[in-house]
């Protein structure tokens, strides 16, 4: 169904702009108050060996216990073949077709690797899965992704757990224009509520973040901030800004004015 | 028979993957990847393990 002002995931209706992760936090407590303050209806989880099953499974009874749609990653990949498998691992065990699809081409930014992520993306689109890749803010990249399948494009705002917010607005600013009607999520990079609400004043669909509040001093207030201003921005963005201009121009009528103005 | 179990090398009686996952305890929800491969979970009953393979046994953890 059809709902005003929604952000659309492959078709799906979702009221939140705000996607959220689920780790850094201080304690298990703290993970869940977190994730229910920001309002969120999608986090993002994943997949590692099974060490302790006691405390693997405690975790995901909690995150199941949020009622939420859940996002899976591939995290930490650095090869297709990697990243294939560990996202058909996680379509089983999670039961979504949706898959966040990460390959890291370089150590030192995270910075995903451009080609491996568009040849991941044609195998597992093959596949029946519905694709969320993290990828750079390249608008060649993000429209072959695109003309892949994607109906969901992830470019970063600065690499993963910066919190520099967005480095680059005009490379965003360009990929919102030239695909406007894909649903654009940034993702990763974010440090402070005000980056999260210059990306959706800018008119991208929403935002999905982690560090930012797992990483705050209070985790659950920050989450609140983040909250308000994603929807802050999306308000502006649906309000139409006023131009940008060089030259002041004065609010208060100049019409009547009092005192020397008059005299001249 | 050796084989390998999220790094660990075990050895094991049984060439079931079945019972090697019960051998080591598993505790679902989790998924199998095999020398790299994804191994349904409607294939652990009749998969048959050799020599040398590398299991990774996967649960659900946090991520971003």
């Amino acid at each position: 169904m059809q709902t005003k002002d929604c952000l659309t995931i492959y078709g799906e209706q979702i009221k939140s702009r705000l996607l959220i992760g689920s780790a850094l936090y201080p304690s298990p407590d703290i993970m869940t108050q977190s994730i229910v303050a920001s309002g969120a209806e999608i986090v993002t989880v994943s997949l590692r060996r099974q060490q302790s099953a006691a405390a693997g499974d405690d975790f995901w009874q909690l995150i199941k216990n949020t009622g939420l749609k859940i996002l899976p990653n591939t995290a930490g990949c650095h090869s297709v073949k990697e990243a294939i498998t560990l996202a058909k691992m996680c379509r089983e065990v999670f039961a979504t077709d949706w898959i966040k699809l990460e390959l890291i081409g370089d150590d030192y930014n995270l910075q995903p690797d451009p080609f491996a992520l568009l040849e991941a993306t044609k195998i597992l689109i093959d596949d029946g899965f519905k694709v969320l890749p993290y990828c750079t803010d390249d608008l060649v990249l993000c429209q072959r992704l695109n003309e892949l399948g994607c109906e969901v494009l992830m470019p970063w705002g600065a690499p993963i757990g910066t919190g520099k917010g967005l480095l680059n607005s005009y490379n965003l600013k360009t990929i919102r224009e030239r695909l406007p009607d894909t649903t654009l999520i940034v993702d990763a990079g974010l440090g402070l509520p005000s980056h999260a609400c210059q990306a959706l004043e800018m008119g991208y669909d929403a935002v999905l973040l982690n560090s930012a509040i797992a990483g705050a001093g209070c985790p659950i207030t920050m989450s609140r901030a983040f909250k308000a201003a994603v929807e802050a921005g999306r308000f502006a963005y649906k309000a139409k800004a006023m131009p940008e201009k060089d030259v002041a121009a004065p609010s208060t009528p100049t019409m009547g004015m009092p005192f020397w103005h008059q005299e001249k | 028979m050796n084989i390998t179990i999220n790094g660990n090398v075990l050895t094991i009686k049984s060439n079931k993957l079945i019972s090697c996952l019960q051998n080591f305890g598993a505790t679902p929800p989790y998924a199998v990847a095999i020398n790299g491969e994804f191994i349904p979970q409607s294939q652990h009953s009749n998969y048959v393990l050799n020599e040398g393979d590398n299991i990774e046994l996967l649960s659900p953890i946090q991520g971003g």
